[in-house]
């Protein structure tokens, strides 16, 4: 089922690329940017899930790195121990809680405090609000990243031919979000403009995020290579699941549901059969 | 709807009722023994489909109410608890998301197919009307409940829908102030958009009422679209249609739930999952899909009131259809001309809902110009003078002689008796 | 019900070399049977589709995850002098949490179970068979603080303190009065003030929920 499915998926993919190829057609209709890589993330398909192990590293990495601009403030504490997320134990849950401080209150006297968060807090943003992250920032927002694989699309495709890509491969937020953390690169004709850097898998090749991933930036429990190209992975990996937390739920109910229903009509479509053939 | 009761009912009980309120003999007359034509194929089944699709929609619809909440700070938040937190939440939210677009994909076949087979026609006229009255109702639901999850898009959107109306001579900005309830798309226009996008959909309930009464006062259209003229022509409406129907509707929540179980962001646009934000335009602000071949037309035209006024037109031009078709014969069956031509206002729509999806520049423009023209042409100029030109095929003398001839026309083929 | 479709088949296919009148009606029989089947089997599945679909519906509208999440609280309950009390929100109610003078222990050790109205401990932190004795109304046997939800057993008001015939809480809609270990004594709550599920994280410092 599901090689069929990847055989449909590579048919559709080369067909397209061959026919923008041949056409001439910029791939990207935004601005020119490159297509993310497609990457074979374990949650793609219809029984696709989430590597465990692979969003509790990418938890690391969101933490180590990436927290310390955006936001992520839709997701709490507590998803990281729900089933089809990291699955962290509730003790895990509540140790990474203790470590970080929220601000709570207005206590009896009116005042707020800072206490240690609990599984319960959403994670803390690492600024006050949009306009102190902005100035913080050089101007430019550290866009939140709760929804960030959702949000945006890892490629375009010619309007005959992206409605199928899509259907079979989905809009590749998490592909963009690798493609972007591995394609810093030096700027064609060592052109420069000033507080942006080079990527060209970003919608206009100029960002104001300089490449945030080194080679060992985090030290992984498990023992995996923290390489870009794995770091890249993971808080990809993790991202989308962010984004959609109840996925694994939501294709387990499907399966039955599509199961059920297909029965359900066959047993309807007889019984019309039935039905109609007494009339004659 | 019907008066008094030509039922005798051996339940007491069902006897007393219904000789104070004759509810169950309008069940029995009107859902079970209605005689309808015997030849209705799979395209009369969308009205069962629609008809389902609107429980679903009011359903998940006062469920989500339960947990949303219609205020610029926390709407888009309260969208996200729905998906994150609550029960069930982000089958119950993508159901509704995705039921809005497959309401609207149910009922575009359903208007294809009344075009094709003319069931607009005498003495049909009304339940027509009353069916274009429930398209505009749905469009306008649509477009404010798009507005509640308060993304880009929905932000976006409610903005240069609200800002159609400024092209109203004299009293344009007025009206646009009046609409959002301050100077731009806010607060104010949120939660007057959440009150209508909750009332609408009862008017909706008593349309449709009104859509089936006088569906049940003049009987079905049929494929063939000569008129019922004996008993021989048609069967109770259960349990044929009502079993027809039900399979029909299970294959096409088949499709509804395949895209809310395994794809449910693909009808949607992934910038709806950035919050609204008054101070940044998405690069490309695009209606949802149900609405983009009227988005092409309104764009097609270089002057801001004629547009308004061509996309508003596109739609009301089919209030007048019964009087634009000139041919008397209603099925496409025997039009061979009109059939042509309806496949081809069939590729224009679908041509216009390409263009309306794109960057309104080069190319694009001059195809929707086209297939705009083509869209008026049709409907004012071709279906008029086609009736007068036009020799239909010989009809049927009736619809159980077609039915038979379709049968001894198979066992023919078949090479075998039929039964 | 196969098996006997497939007898009724084979009896109609015996017949059939001699009487051609029999066969019909035999085959009529077993089509009959196997459309009943048919009609029963898909009424059925079509109920149980109908259920299953109720369910998420019904489901929502119980506590969702982040209402759930928040089931737990921590309160500092050093700073609250003897005799005095402290009313702190757990999962949207009241909970009363009061340093108790020797004489109000005291008065409520006095009471003879025996005597109150409703002589069940109603502490969730105690066997639920436990007596309504001032000891099973605390918990580590730390007869200080008395901690209880502040509503009322008859319809739901918020007890007030310091109050009613008995020195304890005193409920302002209807009347009842609960002694001072929140335990019903006069008028129509017909339980005693109920214990949340608490333990002591330290000495001054409890954790709700």
């Amino acid at each position: 089922m599901s090689k069929t499915m990847n055989k449909i998926v590579k048919f559709l993919t080369t067909a397209a690329l061959a026919t923008t190829l041949a056409s001439g057609i910029t791939l990207a209709a935004g601005g020119g940017n490159k297509l993310a890589k497609d990457i074979d993330f374990s949650f793609e398909g219809i029984f696709g899930k989430y590597d465990r192990a692979q969003l509790q590293r990418g938890y690391l990495v969101y933490k180590e790195v990436c927290a310390a601009c955006h936001s992520m403030r839709l997701v709490s504490f507590r998803n990281l121990s729900q089933p089809g997320g990291p699955e962290f134990s509730e003790e895990q849950v509540k140790a990474i809680a203790a470590g970080f401080e929220v601000t709570d209150g207005p206590n009896e006297d009116g005042e707020m405090f800072q206490r240690p968060a609990v599984p319960a807090d959403r994670f803390p943003s690492p600024f006050a609000n949009v306009e102190a992250a902005t100035s913080a920032n050089g101007g430019a927002y550290p866009p939140d990243l709760s929804l960030v694989t959702k949000s945006r699309e890892g490629w375009h495709f010619p309007w005959y031919v992206s409605p199928f890509i899509k259907l079979v491969k989905g809009g590749g937020g998490a592909e963009y979000v690798y493609s972007l953390l591995i394609g810093y690169e030096d700027p064609p004709h060592g052109e420069e403009k000033e507080g942006l850097h080079y990527n060209p898998y970003f919608s206009t090749q100029w960002l104001a995020m300089p490449n945030p991933l080194n080679e060992d930036a985090v030290e992984y429990a498990d023992g995996t290579k923290a390489s870009v190209d794995q770091m890249a992975r993971d808080v990809s990996a993790f991202m989308a699941w962010a984004s959609e937390p109840k996925m694994e739920e939501r294709k387990r109910t499907g399966f039955f549901i599509m199961i059920y229903l297909g029965i359900l009509s066959v047993l309807m479509f007889l019984v019309k059969k039935k039905i109609w053939r007494d009339l004659h | 709807m019907s008066g008094h009761s030509s039922y005798e009912f051996s339940n007491p009980v069902v006897k007393w009722l219904d000789s104070r309120l004759p509810i169950v003999t309008m069940v029995k007359a009107q859902a079970m023994d209605f005689p309808t034509p015997k030849n209705l194929n799979y395209w009369w089944t969308f009205g069962g489909i629609l008809a389902t699709m609107l429980v679903i929609q009011l359903i998940t619809g006062i469920v989500l109410v339960m947990h949303y909440t219609p205020h610029v700070d926390m709407a888009f938040d309260s969208v996200e608890h729905i998906r994150r937190d609550v029960n069930y939440g982000n089958i119950i939210q993508k159901l509704h998301a995705n039921g809005a677009s497959f309401f609207f994909i149910a009922v575009y076949i359903h208007m294809f197919r009344g075009l094709y087979y003319g069931s607009y026609k005498a003495p049909r006229e009304v339940l027509w009307m009353i069916g274009v009255a429930i398209f505009l109702a749905m469009m306008a639901t649509g477009f404010m409940g798009y507005v509640l999850p308060w993304g880009q898009m929905s932000f976006w959107g409610a903005k240069v829908i609200t800002n159609l109306f400024s092209a109203i001579p004299f009293f344009g900005e007025a009206i646009v102030t009046w609409l959002w309830g301050g100077f731009s798309v806010d607060n104010a226009t949120l939660q007057r958009f959440f009150s209508l996008h909750y009332l609408l959909p009862f008017v909706l309930c008593a349309l449709v009422f009104l859509h089936v009464w006088a569906l049940h006062v003049s009987g079905n259209g049929n494929p063939v679209g000569v008129e019922v003229k004996s008993g021989q022509d048609t069967v109770s409406f259960h349990p044929y249609y009502t079993m027809k129907d039900l399979f029909a509707i299970l294959v096409f929540l088949l499709f509804l739930f395949g895209f809310v179980f395994f794809s449910p962001d693909y009808l949607g646009h992934p910038i709806n999952y950035v919050e609204a934000n008054p101070l940044v335009t998405p690069a490309h602000i695009v209606p949802e899909w149900y609405y983009l071949p009227f988005y092409a037309i309104l764009r097609s035209i270089p002057d801001k009131l004629l547009g308004v006024v061509a996309m508003f037109a596109s739609i009301l031009i089919l209030f007048i259809l019964p009087w634009l078709d000139t041919s008397k014969v209603r099925s496409a069956t025997y039009r061979p001309r009109y059939r042509q031509l309806f496949w081809i206002l069939v590729v224009v729509c679908l041509g216009l809902g390409v263009c309306g999806a794109q960057p309104a520049e080069g190319g694009w423009v001059i195809a929707s110009r086209i297939l705009t023209a083509w869209y008026f042409l049709h409907f004012l100029v071709f279906l008029p003078l086609l009736g007068l030109f036009e020799t239909p095929k010989p009809l049927p003398s009736s619809i159980s002689e077609s039915v038979l001839a379709k049968q001894a026309a198979k066992s023919t083929a078949a090479a075998q008796p039929a039964e | 019900m196969a098996g006997a479709c497939a007898g009724g088949r084979e009896i109609g296919v015996t017949q059939l070399h001699r009487e051609g009148l029999i066969i019909v009606s035999t085959m009529e029989t077993t089509d009959s049977e196997r459309r009943d089947f048919l009609y029963i089997a898909t009424g059925a599945a079509g109920v149980g589709f109908a259920g299953i679909s109720v369910w998420p519906f019904i489901d929502q509208m119980n506590p969702d995850a982040s209402v759930l999440a928040l089931s737990s609280v921590e309160v500092d309950i050093g700073p609250i002098e003897e005799g005095q009390s402290i009313t702190i929100k757990w999962r949207g109610n009241p909970v009363i949490i009061r340093h108790r003078t020797p004489k109000e222990i005291e008065d409520a050790k006095a009471v003879p179970v025996a005597d109150l109205p409703d002589p069940a401990a109603r502490n969730a932190n105690v066997a639920d068979s436990a007596d309504a004795a001032d000891a099973n109304r605390v918990v580590d046997g730390n007869e200080k603080y008395l901690v209880m939800l502040g509503v009322c057993t008859h319809l739901g008001c918020v007890p007030i303190g310091d109050a009613g015939d008995f020195g304890g809480w005193f409920c302002p809609c209807h009347g009842s009065h609960y002694d001072t270990a929140g335990r019903i004594r006069l008028g129509p709550a017909p339980e005693n003030l109920p214990v949340p599920p608490f333990s002591y994280l330290s000495d001054t410092k409890i954790r709700i929920g």
